[in-house]
């Protein structure tokens, strides 16, 4: 992948600079953004396509869709390689995707069938594909942050350089979890040993509490100054400042053994979950405005501004990421439900 | 008429539970567990400790004393005082290729973590289509009758016990300290090691060198008998056993002590076999009796020996109080001890 940059002014220059040369400095190809470009939308379209299921009856219990969020992951996981691990909470269907889960498989999983990612037995806010570095999406606020300094400590342990991506929401940040997680991350790493990168998706709601009613000290970022774990903010709804910042602050992470935190400033776009109706907790007016910095459309402006695609080039895209999930459904629609001796199966090693 | 069910058991692998003492080393319960995990350290990278005060304190009951000195900060890891970090950490530790041993300085300081136990650490393999496991262990000290009141004495067993996808072992002598902590090390689920803080220091015993391990799942006779049986663990043995000597003296009754070692996996077959032999079960827990592993064992021998039993299946536990209290009288009455375990076991012999 890119050519590891150290923060320095020229680079911060460069990630203003726009498309163009965060791409040069990166070395992503024109190819590489269209495949950018591709992933957003079929994340976008996916989470459609659940809260549509959804509403249908076909998805039970919980949903929680990444819509307006997808630039973070998508541009964190893009400085992801091969050994390293992703942990995060519970809207977790776009970090399968990005990281190489098979769309049909996650649907079947949000459907709860047995050819689900892990066979129908947890759902839309537990996924799981080990195969491709996703170690868990988890349904307790907080609750995996330990779990993600836990391996980053082995990583180092065992002497790989690995980068643990540690994905936790703004509500999560106000849990004794994360408190006594980041103490030990910031503790661990002052001698090498913790390379987590804690990436903090401030979509501005713990469900329907904001920020502001949720804490006074609202400089989420901060609050890793009290376990000496250095941080920064960038733009969540800006693919491309998110992709230059990912790029840089995984290989400092990589290369120093010490955990980095960046709080992403992002948005979702609809509501908490696929079961939630009416939102009293924000209004129009706000969900208007952040609409206005769609993360695809933003990016979509990019992309067309730099010649790297036109509109027709740009449809074709949505339209074969459209298949992807069209086929995704039918396939989860279809798909058996997992045969009831599952219920008893992977309880133990030594399980009859 | 409605035919009762009788609930099938699966008979475990036996082995000789008994020891043959002699020439063996002579050890506390504590110098046991510290030598095992110590020589198992030395055998396996793998391995690490954490905890509060594990490292240059060597334990707040001396178990990793000298750990630190031989295996390093890496290995022997002081923690700051939170359960949720520690026990979080080590499920990510587990599963990312490390064996971490971690040490909950009193198994009363256990709740802040019990999310990250219940939800995360019992749950992994289930949810996570068996790619992944989480061979981690849970050193705790637990169990009363040392004045430590609210907060250093409880038995909260029944809570892991009730909670599929861990293994809860108690083990009542050093050798089975030492045995049952090698089998927890080498097993690919989280186990709960608990270890009766008032047993550390006061049970002495012979313990095997080299390679002695005790499969998890596996009671122990630890006397034979044949007309009851009491089936208990932990500390309770030892009671029981006193208890059972007085009876057998006085009224010249048989008494079978088995002694669980393993809470989960609940070695059914040891229990129901020796039931059907004696007919006459009485059940004994250090901890309060509603929904304990008492509970567990006594709905077992109804369900799978009913039709041999010539008396009520007994138990006999501490009261479903909230705490054990700190008053030493109270404390008494509180704590299960031989002349309760015997009162009862005479009213079961009588009846």
């Amino acid at each position: 992948m890119a050519t590891t940059q150290r923060a320095g002014k020229k680079q911060r220059q460069t990630e203003q600079d726009g498309l163009t040369a965060v791409a040069e400095a990166l070395g992503f190809d024109e190819e590489t953004l269209r495949g950018l470009y591709r992933k957003m939308v079929l994340i976008r379209l996916f989470e459609d396509a659940a809260q549509r299921t959804f509403r249908q009856g076909k998805i039970g219990g919980y949903l929680h869709v990444y819509s307006g969020q997808e630039a973070v992951a998508t541009g964190f996981l893009a400085a992801f390689q091969e050994g390293d691990r992703a942990i995060t909470a519970y809207r977790d269907h776009a970090h399968a995707l990005l990281l190489g889960s098979d769309p049909k498989a996650v649907m079947a999983e949000l459907f709860g069938r047995g050819t689900g990612l892990v066979k129908g037995k947890g759902g839309s806010m537990h996924l799981f594909d080990v195969a491709n570095g996703l170690w868990g999406g988890y349904g307790i606020v907080g609750g995996h942050i330990p779990l993600g300094v836990g391996m980053a400590y082995a990583e180092r342990y065992w002497g790989s350089d690995a980068v643990v991506q540690l994905y936790l929401g703004d509500g999560a940040i106000h849990n004794a979890a994360y408190h006594e997680a980041a103490n030990l991350a910031g503790l661990w790493g002052r001698d090498g040993l913790n390379p987590t990168l804690f990436i903090l998706e401030n979509n501005q709601y713990g469900m329907g509490t904001s920020v502001e009613r949720a804490t006074a000290m609202t400089d989420l970022a901060a609050k890793f100054d009290s376990y000496a774990i250095e941080h920064e903010k960038v733009d969540g709804m800006d693919l491309v400042a998110v992709l230059a910042c990912a790029q840089r602050v995984t290989e400092r992470v990589r290369e120093t053994g010490k955990p980095y935190a960046v709080e992403a400033l992002t948005y979702r776009l609809v509501a908490h979950g696929a079961g939630d109706f009416f939102e009293k907790y924000r209004t129009k007016e706000e969900v208007r405005t952040w609409r206005e910095r769609d993360p695809i459309g933003l990016f979509e402006q990019k992309l067309l501004a730099a010649g790297v695609a036109d509109e027709q080039g740009l449809g074709a895209i949505r339209d074969e990421a459209k298949q992807i999930v069209d086929e995704a459904v039918r396939f989860a629609d279809e798909s058996p439900e997992p045969p009831l001796e599952e219920l008893h199966t992977d309880v133990y090693a030594d399980a009859e | 008429m409605v035919q009762a069910p009788e609930r099938s058991v699966t008979a475990q692998l036996t082995d000789d539970t008994r020891l043959d003492d002699g020439g063996m080393p002579q050890k506390s319960l504590v110098e046991a567990i510290h030598d095992t995990l110590l020589e198992e350290m030395r055998a396996d990278d793998r391995i690490v400790t954490l905890g509060e005060d594990v490292g240059r304190r060597g334990g707040v009951f001396r178990v990793t004393a000298g750990f630190l000195e031989e295996f390093g900060e890496d290995r022997v890891l002081d923690t700051p005082l939170a359960e949720s970090g520690i026990i979080g950490t080590a499920i990510g530790m587990a599963l990312n290729g490390l064996r971490p041993v971690a040490e909950i300085q009193f198994l009363d300081f256990i709740h802040p973590a019990m999310d990250q136990i219940m939800n995360e650490a019992a749950r992994i393999r289930y949810r996570s289509n068996n790619d992944f496991s989480c061979p981690m262990v849970i050193r705790a000290p637990f169990g009363g009758g040392v004045h430590g009141a609210l907060y250093h004495s409880q038995s909260i067993e029944a809570v892991f016990v009730h909670t599929p996808g861990l293994k809860v072992v108690a083990p009542a002598t050093p050798a089975d300290a030492k045995g049952l902590l090698r089998a927890a090390i080498r097993d690919e689920d989280p186990v709960l090691f608990l270890e009766h803080k008032k047993m550390y220091r006061l049970i002495k015993g012979p313990v095997p060198e080299g390679d002695h391990d005790v499969p998890l799942g596996q009671a122990r006779i630890a006397q034979d008998g044949t007309d009851a049986t009491i089936v208990t663990y932990g500390m309770m043995v030892h009671e029981a056993q006193k208890a059972a000597a007085e009876v057998a003296q006085e009224t010249g009754a048989s008494i079978e002590v088995i002694d669980l070692r393993s809470l989960k996996p609940l070695d059914e077959w040891t229990i129901v076999e020796s039931v059907k032999k004696t007919a006459k079960a009485l059940v004994v827990t250090e901890a309060n009796g509603l929904c304990s592993v008492a509970s567990e064992v006594a709905a077992l021998i109804g369900e799978a020996a009913f039709a041999y039993l010539d008396a009520p299946v007994m138990r006999v536990t501490a009261p479903d109080v909230p705490a054990t209290p700190y008053s030493p009288p109270l404390e008494q009455a509180f704590m299960v001890d031989a002349e309760k375990i015997g009162a009862a076991l005479r009213r079961l012999i009588a009846y």
